[in-house]
Formats: structure tokens, C-alpha cells, sequence
């Protein structure tokens, strides 16, 4: 070993003993640039596993509205069509305050970066309330997935036409994408407290792939609302 | 932690914890390590005792089938013995096999980095496998699952009355391992290369690995989704896959095989990109067509999400969707016929010398290929009504399988074992070895073919008396392989306790891997390497590069 170790054209000046390695780049990274790329490559390849893993819902949703077109415009007048729309309204809302967070992180505005990333997870426990009392209902309801499926009138949305055979198959694949959906939600929480926890700590001063990061995920799971609210609830 | 640099001057005393990444010792040093190549050795340990469970597990049922009817168990055990060897041999051993222990081992060495891109996800990723192969090792504890590896509804939703959802739960976890790998894998190769190395000269192996890697991140979450909705069928009734409630079986087995289509070249892309390596190696040649053989592997990837439906011939798909697959399932011959005949050629006026691993390469040639044009018979529709589900199926898979991949596994094992153990092993016990392993083979797995084609169906217990000679050939078959793989045990364990210590370069290779020292330094290099020339380019090799030592 020579004492000037790295041999990288063009960065020859870093010698060993002031070698350029703040704490935010990892040993094996050459430079903060080379550590971002890869961060975002890495998260682009995960986001999309996370569309081809949704894929299969959306797949089932095909196939059995397809099969049944009449049960699935029937069942989906039995969601909440306001409490849909105001979800989707809160998470487009989320997506913003999201990217705005990395914007001011960007910037190196911690404060501003702690108020946005606030409002992003606010958001996420509105949806998940305006989630759970939907759910609650189609409980009360009967209205639940596959052999679980036991309609009380006395719950249906009034002036709803009768459910048609096979209509458990609807509130089946109902449950399952937005249940899942609804982990993504979960999940994002939990990342975006963890951001926020590094950001207090003024870990995103310099260099903030952590907030981008974060951004990228929670405009996915919004995304994937995006197209689970109009294909489950606006299809009569 | 800082660089490879600390400011030392040249002949300076080394931190021994520097120059050998074996060094440090105690538990710690390893369950926690982010180092790539101790992940991966981890991945190796725990890839053979899978191998060896699913090994047993082989035996058994060929050991069953020696006579008709009741031979050692009953059909209820058999039926759980075939579909753990199944399940155990693919989620557990042969997907990780090569990328997950042998990817993380060199990938980085090759790209003359010091780790991959996200070194502690490639820690989580093997917590992962290993929580995932809990759930495995559970559900063969409680008596093992009856479904067949590939749980086809509704027997697996609904009738089997063995723990069915373990088994789902643990190929469901063990599949987010095999993604968070090739996610870190792709960024890796994207953005860890050494200057110099421009996609042009990366090693075959590093191309295969990318290939491999989009095909994991690609298809194993449709996996995820089909076994996450199978779980959900199985304990809630959900009835989508279940015909008496509206559902669709056959739409299960879309799913699966448009994960376990392209998985099949999850385990078969990564051997070709090893046995790259040891043809190359071993004729001292760069190979024949080298963007040729790249591109195969990428064009592998692409059509093998093309063609899942040629599993559902029989399946009761449209007659048009049966053509269309057939067609397509055809096109596969392409990229796999290139790297075949690019092999050959590479070997053509190449200096040859047949070590060890070059007999698994070659082995790989000759297997591979029969595996590969028995696959066209079976992408024949009229040809596959009369194969399907039959021994022909069994021998064409496991000559794919184990004739390829395993064989192509066991290859880079002997190849670059010298390396990352620092030590060599028994050459003549390494030649007996494969001698058995490959006569093995052939007996258990020729002989099936045969079976096959005269109607022995797959998966059953008891058989017609005409077919018993044959069945006895294969299982003595299945011998002769138990016992070259015990020879090739007892030879890679005297290699590690006494065996001579390695040098550098023990095959005289022009690639990157072997340019470092042995015992590999903990970052791999002592100094980062700059990429002048391609890794096959051995007449721009030095003389000192090509040495030993």
C-alpha cells in the first residue's frame, strides 16, 4: 500500500490523513454524489417491486370485474364515496407536503423541513382514521371478504340495488388492496418518524437522501390510491 | 470508519484485521458483519445445509420408488417428503445458491469495489432468509406439507390438512430476501464500478448477476402477492382462487408460474455466468462473442416473463393463448443456444486444461444442452399434452436444474474456494468427485426421460410393474450422486483443516478476482484498482498477473 491509497483519477489530492469522508458518507462510498446515486437507483428498483407486488391485486381486480361486471358496479355503491374522495384529496395533500419537506432539507431549512414532515404524517393518521371508521362500517355491515361475507340490509346504503351473487368477491379483493394499501400507510408512518427523529438530530444538514428517500416511497403509496379509489369506488 | 487509506508508509506493518478479512474472530464478528464476504460465506453455509436436507430428502423418495406400492413409507409421507424436497431444494438452496453466497462474495471483487451498495440491507436480507427458513424448518417439524412445491389451489386452500400456511408464509419472507438482494446488486453494479471498468468489461459473471437481479426484483413480488392472497385464502375464505365461490384456480396458477417461470431463470442465469468464467479461465481465451453472451443473459431475462403459460397447457387456457405461449416458450432456444455455441467456440484453439472446475464447466455444456432442447419438446403443444405432468418434465427440469445450476454451482465452488477459504483442496478427490456426480446424474435422470415418454406420471407413489426396472436404475442412480457429493464433502472439509494454503492465482487467470491477495484483504484490494483492460484480455495480461503468486 502507498500512502496516498486512492488512486481514482482526479482524486488524488485526498490523502489519507485529510481524506474528504464527512460521517454522512459511508466507508465505502467515494463521494457524497456516488452515495445519492446509488440510493436512488436502489430505491427506484424497490419501488418498482412494490408496483409489480400491487400488480397482483390489480390483476384479480381485472379478472373478476371482467367475470362479473354487474356485482362490481352493484358492491362498489356500498363504499363511502366522501370518505374515498376526502382520503384521496389527504394524500395528494401528503404527497406535497412530502416534497416540499425535501425541498427544505434541501435548502438546509431544518425547521421548516421538521413543519412539513409533521403535516405529511398528520395526513397519513388522517387517512388511516378516515380508513378505520370506513372498515368499521363494512364490519357492522357483514359486508366482509369471501365466506365471511353475511349482508345485513339494515346496514346497506339506502336505495343500493341487491347485492348479485358473488358479490364477496368484490369486498375480497376490496379488503385486500386496501389493506395492504393501508400497511404501505403504516409503514410510511413509521419511516417518516424516523426521518423526523434525524432530521431533530440535524442529520439531513449536508446531505438529506434520507428525506428523498422517504418522499419517494410515500408518492407511491399515494400513487397506488390514486388508482385503487376510482376502480373501487366510481364504477357504476 | 476511513478508507483503505490509513497514512502508512509502504512496507508498513498491516492491521492483520486489514489483510485477511477472516481474521477477527468470535460470533459477534460475524452475526453482525456488514463485510459482503462474510455474508455471503454465511449465505454458502446455510445454502449446503439446505442442499444436504434437500439431498436426503431426494434419496428417500427415489428410495421409495425402488419397488411398486410400499417400499419405506407410507403415500402420505411420500407425498410430504417430494413436495419438502421441492420446496427446500428451490426457496431454500438453489435460488440463493449462486447470487445470494457466490454474488456476494465476488460481485464486489469483480467490480473492484470495497462492498456493495447497501452493505447492512445485505445483512437484513440474510436475517431475512433465515427467519423465512425458520418458518420452513417449522412446518417440516409438524409433519411437513403435501401440496407440491408449487401449492396449487384448492387443495392447498382448502383441503390439505398439513401446515400449509408456514410453508407459504416462509417462500413469502425468504422471496423479500431474494429482492433486497438484487436491489442492492443492480445499485451496485450501476454505481460501485472501479474508474476504468465501463460496462464493456465487466466479467460475464457481474452480467449474469445483473440479469439475474432484475429478473428477482421483477418477479419475486408477484410471488409475494400470490402467496400473501393464498394465505389470506386459506385462513379467510376469500374464495377468488376458489371455484365454488366465484373464484378461479387456474387464475392461481397464472400467478405463481409468472413468478416461478422467470425464477427458473433466477437459478439457471447465474450458473451460465459461472461457467462463463471457468471456460474462459481454463481455455486462457477471452470468449468467443463476449456482448453476445451478456446480452443472453438480459434477453434470457426478458423472455422468461414471456412464456409462464406453457405451464398451463393442460391447464384449460384458451387454445389462441396456448399458440402464442408456444411460440414464445421457443424464442428461450435463442439466447440459450448463443451462449452455448459461444462457449464451444471460446474452447476452439483455447489452451485448455481440465482441472476440476473445468470439468463442471464442460459437465454444465453437455447437461445444460440436453436440458435445454428437451425443453422444446415440451413447448410443443401436441408434444407436451402427452408429456406433461410425466418423469420427462422431472428429467428435463432436474437436468436444467441440477445438471446446470447445480452442476454450475458446484464448479464456482472449486473455482474460487481457493480464494475466499485461502486454502486448496485434494485435485484427484475433486476428479473422483465429479466423475460420480456426473455418471450419477445421468443414471438417475436419463433413465426418466424414458419413464416419461412411456407415461409414468409425476408425484405418484406406486407405479405400473413394467416401469420397476427402470425406477431401480434411477434410484442407484441417485447413489452413485450421494456418494460424490460425500467425497466432495470429505474433500472440502480436509481442504479446510489441512489443506495447503492457496496461492494468489492458482488457475493463472487474467480476471479481477484474482489479482487481489489471499486471504482477500478486508477491502478487498489494498489499493483501489484502476480497470486498463478487460478481465478476459489475456494477451494485455502481465506475466506477473498471470503468476501464482
Amino acid at each position: 500500500m502507498t500512502d496516498t491509497a486512492v488512486a481514482v483519477p482526479g482524486d488524488a489530492h485526498d490523502h489519507a490523513h485529510d481524506h474528504a469522508h464527512p460521517d454522512y458518507l459511508a466507508h465505502h462510498f467515494d463521494t457524497p454524489q456516488q452515495q445519492f446515486d446509488a440510493a436512488k437507483i436502489g430505491m427506484w428498483s424497490f419501488l418498482v417491486q412494490e408496483i409489480l407486488f400491487f400488480s397482483g391485486v390489480f390483476v384479480a381486480y381485472g379478472v373478476f370485474r371482467s367475470w362479473y361486471p354487474e356485482t362490481f358496479s352493484a358492491a362498489a355503491q356500498q363504499l363511502n364515496r366522501p370518505m374515498g374522495a376526502t382520503n384521496t384529496v389527504v394524500l395528494l395533500f401528503s404527497s406535497l407536503t412530502a416534497a416540499l419537506a425535501v425541498r427544505s432539507s434541501a435548502l438546509g431549512k431544518q425547521k421548516e423541513t421538521t413543519r412539513w414532515l409533521i403535516l405529511t404524517i398528520a395526513c397519513a393518521f388522517i387517512f388511516l382514521t378516515v380508513k378505520y371508521f370506513e372498515y368499521a362500517h363494512k364490519f357492522e355491515g357483514g359486508l366482509l371478504p369471501g365466506k365471511y361475507f353475511h349482508p345485513h340490509a339494515a346496514h346497506l346504503v339506502a336505495g343500493s340495488p341487491v347485492l348479485p351473487a358473488n358479490s364477496h368477491v368484490f369486498f375480497s379483493i376490496y379488503f385486500m388492496a386496501t389493506g395492504i394499501h393501508g400497511i404501505h400507510v403504516l409503514v410510511g408512518i413509521g419511516v417518516f418518524l424516523w426521518i423526523l427523529k434525524r432530521n431533530l438530530r440535524g442529520d439531513f444538514k449536508q446531505y438529506n437522501a434520507g428525506v428523498d428517500m422517504a418522499a419517494l416511497y410515500w408518492h407511491l403509496v399515494d400513487l397506488v390510491w390514486i388508482y385503487l379509489f376510482p376502480l373501487l369506488y366510481l364504477i357504476d | 470508519m476511513a478508507t483503505v487509506a490509513t497514512h502508512q508508509t509502504g512496507g508498513h506493518a498491516h492491521d492483520p484485521n486489514e489483510l485477511d478479512y477472516l481474521a477477527a474472530k468470535g460470533f459477534k464478528s460475524w452475526a453482525l458483519t456488514l463485510d459482503h464476504k462474510r455474508i455471503g460465506i454465511m449465505y454458502l453455509v446455510a445454502v449446503l445445509m439446505s442442499f444436504a436436507l434437500g439431498g436426503v430428502l431426494a434419496l428417500l423418495v427415489r428410495l421409495e420408488l425402488f419397488t411398486t406400492g410400499h417400499t419405506i413409507m407410507s403415500a402420505a409421507q411420500y407425498n410430504k417428503v417430494f413436495t419438502m424436497h421441492g420446496v427446500v431444494m428451490v426457496f431454500l438452496f438453489i435460488i440463493p445458491s449462486i447470487p445470494a453466497a457466490m454474488g456476494n462474495i465476488f460481485l464486489p471483487i469483480m467490480l473492484g469495489t470495497k462492498d456493495v451498495a447497501f452493505p447492512k440491507l445485505n445483512l437484513a436480507s440474510f436475517y431475512i432468509y433465515c427467519f423465512g427458513a425458520c418458518f420452513g424448518l417449522y412446518a417440516l417439524l409438524h409433519g411437513g406439507v403435501d401440496t407440491g412445491w408449487t401449492f396449487y389451489t384448492p387443495y392447498s386452500s382448502k383441503f390439505s390438512e398439513t401446515p400449509v400456511i408456514p410453508m407459504i408464509f416462509a417462500a413469502f419472507v425468504m422471496g423479500f430476501s431474494s429482492i433486497l438482494t438484487g436491489v442492492n446488486f443492480i445499485a451496485t453494479v450501476h454505481k460501485m464500478r472501479a474508474p476504468g471498468l465501463n460496462w464493456r468489461r465487466l466479467p460475464l459473471f457481474v452480467w449474469s448477476m445483473y440479469a439475474t437481479s432484475i429478473i428477482q426484483v421483477l418477479a419475486t413480488p408477484v410471488l409475494a402477492i400470490t402467496l400473501f392472497l393464498l394465505i389470506f385464502e386459506r385462513a379467510f375464505g376469500l374464495g377468488i382462487f376458489d371455484p365454488s365461490m366465484g373464484g378461479d384456480p387456474v387464475l392461481f396458477q397464472h400467478f405463481f408460474w409468472f413468478y416461478s417461470h422467470p425464477a427458473v431463470y433466477i437459478m439457471i442465469v447465474p450458473g451460465m455466468g459461472v461457467v462463463s468464467e471457468l471456460i474462459c479461465t481454463f481455455s486462457r481465451r477471452a470468449p468467443f462473442g463476449y456482448m453476445f453472451i451478456a446480452m443472453s443473459s438480459l434477453g434470457l431475462a426478458l423472455l422468461g416473463f414471456l412464456v409462464w403459460g406453457h405451464h398451463l397447457f393442460v391447464a384449460g387456457m384458451s387454445e389462441y393463448a396456448t399458440m402464442v405461449f408456444s411460440g414464445l416458450t421457443f424464442l428461450v432456444g435463442i439466447p440459450s443456444g448463443v451462449k452455448v455455441f459461444n462457449w464451444v467456440t471460446t474452447l476452439y484453439k483455447g489452451s485448455i486444461s481440465l482441472e476440476s472446475p473445468m470439468l463442471y464447466g464442460l459437465g454444465f455444456i453437455f447437461l445444460f444442452t440436453i436440458g435445454g432442447l428437451t425443453g422444446l419438446f415440451l413447448a410443443m403443444l401436441a408434444v407436451d399434452v402427452h408429456l406433461h405432468d410425466t418423469y420427462f418434465v422431472v428429467a428435463h427440469f432436474h437436468y436444467v436444474m441440477v445438471g446446470g445450476t447445480v452442476i454450475a454451482f458446484i464448479g464456482g465452488l472449486h473455482y474460487w474456494w481457493p480464494k475466499f477459504t485461502g486454502k486448496m483442496y485434494n485435485e484427484r478427490m475433486a476428479q473422483v468427485a465429479f466423475g460420480l456426480v456426473f455418471v450419477g446424474f445421468n443414471v438417475t435422470f436419463l433413465t426418466q426421460f424414458v419413464l416419461g415418454s412411456r407415461g409414468m406420471p409425476r408425484r405418484y407413489y406406486d407405479y405400473l410393474p413394467e416401469f420397476q426396472s427402470l425406477h431401480q436404475v434411477s434410484t442407484m442412480g441417485s447413489w452413485l450422486l450421494g456418494a460424490g457429493f460425500l467425497v466432495m464433502l470429505v474433500m472440502f472439509i480436509q481442504s479446510l483443516t489441512s489443506g495447503k494454503k492457496a496461492p494468489r492465482n492458482p488457475w493463472g487467470s487474467a480476471a479481477l478476482e484474482w489479482q487481489t491477495p489471499t486471504p482477500i484483504p478486508f477491502h478487498n484490494f489494498l489499493e483501489q484498482p484502476v480497470i486498463t483492460r478487460g478481465p478476459y484480455d489475456y494477451h494485455l495480461a502481465t506475466e506477473e498477473e498471470l503468476a501464482h503468486d
